[in-house]
């Protein structure tokens, strides 16, 4: 074969490269003491372009993914509580889960806050909340992930205001900020201004984190909500990465080297029931990000081509009947996101189909992957399943739909991806495919022609009233109401005012970055309301049109 | 009050009074069509004619909807209390429809009286629902009256263009002003919109509706005053057009009454209300003749090639008209 | 007139974005042959009560998921009642069982929770808007 040569090169390279990579001080070998190589199969090898192995040469032989548990609830303070519960439990990062107030960019004392305040994650009004959610940790040290969008510019201001008085270079801070405002327009909902606005304070957020903070995620490029909202597999992986070229387009149309930043975009897939269709997925989703990065953006940089990707299970497969089956589920879609290659994992809890889960649920969900990591061997070997017939098939599957979904974009938006997903957002495909899709699934299970274990089939067994749910106590919302208000009376007003003045002035001029004046508004103590709705006054609010 | 038992009396007695739900009442009776429309409309008939009709049409996707709502911002700053009719299309299959319209007319705006109809499978339901419905909204004292309907089948352009002043919406780049002339709207456009005008291919979209126009004037379809209708650029993303998209219906009111064509137009309108009421009473009544046993009888004559086809349809038609005090079947779908 | 199709607001109230649901909901109906006046997210009761009145609908489907039904499921009864409209309010949603008695309690006619079938919803909610009529 003429490719012998360079298949031959293909091999010595990434020998080469793995033999340069530390490795987890431990015995690579079967339980019952079979040595077992680091990779089996032909290339292009893990770590090699166009990276459909894996982003690395040793995947989890150097590294285990990051067990990285979704965390949040009532006041700062308890949120603070469970964090430190979770480092002393050998996770290795934090996950911020903010309520929904917060998420919408209003104060918990907003008229539709009511009942919400604390629930579904931390309430954060002002940069007191976030010194009492991080207090006695060092922010140098932790890697923190913020899962938030509308308003994540100003949860950013108020960590770096927050690292700034612990006397923490900026620069030294790690983590991720979700900030991937497009999902929330086709799927999630939590938008707050119009999409080309939001564009703007994201690009100023890509330019800010790429020229001060190296360490920093500024973008989390999500799917996780679209499959929620009712996607496929194909739709979720083909939405991202849409979104993803649509942020790559937005920055170099803001004038930035796409290597300047695309290495620090990440993302943020689901893991989903249907196990090699899951793989298939991960896989392509790596193939595509690299080749679309060289080919059309022309990344130079090798880091700017890998998709690496945090994963969760999927929240929507979990089902109320008999909740302790979602442990069974929960720990084949973690088994699928690491034979996938994934970064980082969120395990679901079984019981929140429900409710937030109760402590002993999420340390179930996190001994999961415990038991994957440490137990089942899958992280000796890299992309175990490469090379399988079925799995290279739904690979090429899989990447052969989502270019489908491409090319209807591309069309859409008179040759750009960005303009497309505009176009898709305003004439509604993306609601409407999402809404499609769910349906076309339900009247699957409607028609018994899918089964869903307990739903619908293998019923017996289901005993409601035993279930154990965290509930969460009414005095949250009145201690943070109070928390506000005193927040409120302590402030000087007019330094309020004026900070919020120069934000406005800074936001009606495009080029200007807003992120510096949103600094300063955040450490005069304004609150993340306050601050939304003097940028609303430049940028108007978004409402949502598309029906079906 | 749902179903309750208010006659439309009652109703329209509460409705002049502004009372929402009787307006809403009514509507329904009128959608529903047999007898209670018919009183309805007697009761509304004699006071309406105050109210200026418009139509908004143009294809899915066209901004119209955005555009009606930067539109009636404009209407209630100039101190008219506009209602809205908003027609979608019901699913052919399972008469069910996703009413949206409203949504996309920024239904936080309340003061705006607003009314979703679905076709509900019916082309003649819906020539008949939409100017009686009209008609109710004009008694209890709306005025604009703007009914939206996507531009696509004879009935809803019939509908739309039936208004005193018919507002036809393209946009760029996407051959509606093509599509437009296919489907018949370009002679009924008062008032072009081209929407969107930001996008690449606005111009070109401006150009190809000059082009027709140019067209039609010279194949002599334009208004007999020779007024051609004027192209407005809007962009409802910024709001941009609006205004002087309101400026041009007022405008173009004010050339039908200087030019005596508006007493013309409503007397067409009527003219074409009266048709669909009487060629579906006629309808209807030729098929109950058709399935009564006379009417079987003629088939079976003319299939034994007894009769020719011209006897048998004069049979029928004989039979039809004589039995105009037949009551009409109750309107609405028969499912 | 029962050949006239059953018209229902669909709306989410409030902050929670959560629309699966709710568009599931609306092509079911709509393929039941129902008229789904769709009004999506953030609205307040003072609206879904203006428009019940301008649209005449027949039942009220709200869909709620996260712990607010007990606040707003109750407040939109009690507007739909003092503008004296009789409609049927259909809560759906994750709602715990324990919550299902109170809702009942404050007018809320029918609960439809996770997994319940395309046909149990037609069903309940054509139930919920005869019984009334």
């Amino acid at each position: 074969m003429a490719n012998d040569s360079e298949a031959n090169n293909d091999r010595q390279a990434w020998q080469d490269a793995y033999d340069r990579t530390p490795l987890r001080d431990v015995d690579f070998e079967t339980m019952s003491g079979i040595p077992v190589e680091p990779v089996y199969g032909g290339g292009p090898y893990p770590g090699q372009y166009p990276f459909t192995r894996g982003i690395r040469p040793s995947m989890y032989r150097s590294r285990l993914w990051t067990m990285r548990m979704f965390a949040g609830f009532g006041t700062a303070e308890d949120t603070n509580g469970r964090f430190k519960e979770i480092l002393r439990n050998g996770g290795t990062g934090l996950s911020t889960a903010f309520d929904m107030p917060t998420l919408m960019g209003r104060d918990s004392d907003h008229e539709w806050a009511l009942g919400e305040v604390g629930r579904a994650g931390v309430a954060i009004d002002t940069l007191a909340d976030m010194r009492d959610l991080f207090a006695d940790i060092d922010l140098g040290s932790v890697s923190t992930s913020m899962t938030i969008n509308g308003p994540a510019h100003i949860i950013m201001a108020m960590y770096i205001a927050l690292a700034e008085e612990n006397s923490v270079d900026r620069a030294a801070l790690s983590g991720t900020i979700q900030n991937d405002i497009l999902k929330e327009y086709q799927a999630q909902k939590e938008y707050i201004f119009p999409p080309r606005p939001s564009m703007r304070l994201i690009t100023d957020l890509i330019r800010f984190t790429a020229a001060e903070m190296p360490r920093w995620h500024p973008v989390s490029v999500s799917g996780y909500h679209i499959r929620e909202a009712g996607s496929n597999a194909a739709q979720e992986l083909a939405f991202t990465l849409a979104n993803g070229f649509a942020y790559v387009e937005a920055a170099i149309a803001a004038g930035m080297d796409v290597d300047d930043f695309a290495p620090r975009l990440s993302f943020f897939f689901n893991s989903h029931s249907d196990f090699f269709e899951e793989i298939g997925k991960f896989r392509a989703a790596r193939r595509i990000w690299a080749t679309w990065m060289k080919e059309r953006y022309g990344a130079r940089d090798e880091r700017s081509m890998l998709c690496r990707f945090h994963t969760q299970t999927a929240g929507v497969s979990l089902t109320a009947q008999q909740p302790e089956i979602n442990v069974a589920r929960v720990a084949l879609q973690a088994l699928a996101a690491v034979l996938g290659g994934s970064q980082s994992l969120h395990t679901d809890s079984f019981d929140e189909a429900m409710a937030l889960p109760t402590e002993d649920a999420a340390r179930i969900a996190l001994r999961t992957q415990q038991i994957i990591a440490y137990e089942t061997g899958v992280a000796s070997v890299a992309d175990p399943l490469g090379g399988s017939a079925y799995v290279e098939w739904m690979t090429d599957e899989i990447e052969r739909r989502a270019e489908d979904i491409f090319s209807h974009l591309h069309e859409l938006g008179g040759g750009s991806i960005l303009e497309g997903v505009y176009a898709g957002i305003d004439n509604g495909y993306f609601v409407g495919a999402i809404a499609d899709s769910g349906y076309r699934f339900e009247r699957a299970v409607n028609a018994g022609r899918r089964i869903v274990v307990g739903v619908n089939e293998f019923t017996d067994g289901d005993h409601p009233s035993d279930r154990n749910l965290l509930r969460i106590d009414p005095q949250v919302e009145a201690n943070q109401l109070k928390r506000l208000a005193d927040v409120k009376q302590s402030r000087d007003e007019s330094l309020v005012r004026t900070s919020l003045e120069q934000l406005v002035t800074d936001a009606a001029d495009p080029t200007i970055n807003t992120i510096p004046a949103t600094i300063k508004a955040v450490q005069a103590l304004a609150t993340e309301g306050e601050i939304v709705a003097a940028l609303e006054t430049v940028f108007g609010t978004y409402v949502e049109t598309a029906v079906m | 009050m749902k179903r309750d038992s208010s006659t439309p009396v009652e109703l329209f007695d509460a409705a002049i009074t502004g009372h929402r739900h009787a307006i809403g009442r009514l509507l329904s009776l009128v959608e529903q069509g047999g007898a209670s429309a018919d009183a309805v409309s007697a009761l509304t008939h004699e006071k309406s004619g105050a109210a200026m009709v418009i139509g908004i049409t143009g294809p899915p996707g066209s901004g119209k909807s955005s555009l009606l709502s930067q539109l009636l911002k404009e209407v209630v700053a100039a101190g008219f209390r506009p209602a809205v009719i908003a027609v979608d299309p019901s699913s052919p299959l399972t008469g069910g429809a996703i009413l949206g319209d409203r949504v996309r007319i920024d239904a936080t705006d309340t003061a705006t009286f607003i009314r979703s109809i679905a076709t509900r499978g019916h082309s003649g339901g819906l020539a008949l629902a939409v100017p009686g419905a009209v008609r109710v909204l004009d008694a209890v004292g709306f005025n604009p009256i703007i009914i939206e309907t996507v531009g696509v089948g004879q009935v809803e352009v019939d509908v739309t263009a039936s208004a005193d002043t018919t507002i036809v919406v393209a946009n760029p780049g996407t051959g509606d002003a093509v599509q437009a002339n296919k489907a018949g709207l370009l002679e009924v456009a008062d008032i072009f919109v081209v929407n969107k005008s930001d996008l690449p291919g606005s111009d070109d979209a401006r150009r190809d509706l000059e082009l027709m126009l140019d067209l039609s004037h010279m194949t002599g379809q334009e208004d007999s005053t020779g007024r051609r209708p004027p192209i407005i650029m809007a962009n409802s993303l910024e709001g941009s057009g609006a205004a002087e998209l309101w400026a041009a219906v007022v405008e173009h009111g004010e050339h039908l009454v200087a030019t005596n064509q508006l007493s013309a137009r409503r007397a067409k309108r009527q003219l074409a209300e009266l048709r669909s009421r009487v060629s579906d009473a006629l309808m209807d009544a030729l098929d109950s003749e058709l399935a009564s046993k006379h009417g079987a009888d003629i088939v079976v004559a003319l299939s034994d090639r007894r009769i020719t086809p011209t006897e048998a349809s004069s049979q029928i038609i004989s039979r039809v008209i004589r039995t105009d005090e037949r009551p009409a079947r109750p309107r609405g779908p028969q499912v | 007139m029962t050949d006239t199709p059953i018209r229902i607001v669909l709306a989410k109230i409030g902050f929670d974005g959560h629309d699966r649901g709710l568009r599931m909901v609306a092509r079911i109906l709509r393929d039941a042959g129902f008229e789904v006046i769709y009004l999506g997210l953030r609205q307040t009761t003072e609206n879904v009560v203006a428009v019940v009145e301008q649209e005449d609908a027949d039942a009220v489907g709200l869909s709620m998921h996260n712990a607010q039904h007990l606040t707003l499921a109750p407040k939109m009864v009690k507007s739909l009642r003092s503008a004296g409209l009789d409609v049927p309010v259909i809560l759906g949603g994750v709602v715990p069982d324990q919550d299902i008695a109170p809702l009942l309690e404050a007018g809320v006619a029918v609960i439809l929770g996770p997994g319940t079938s395309a046909e149990d919803v037609v069903r309940s909610v054509r139930e919920a808007v005869t019984s009334r009529s």
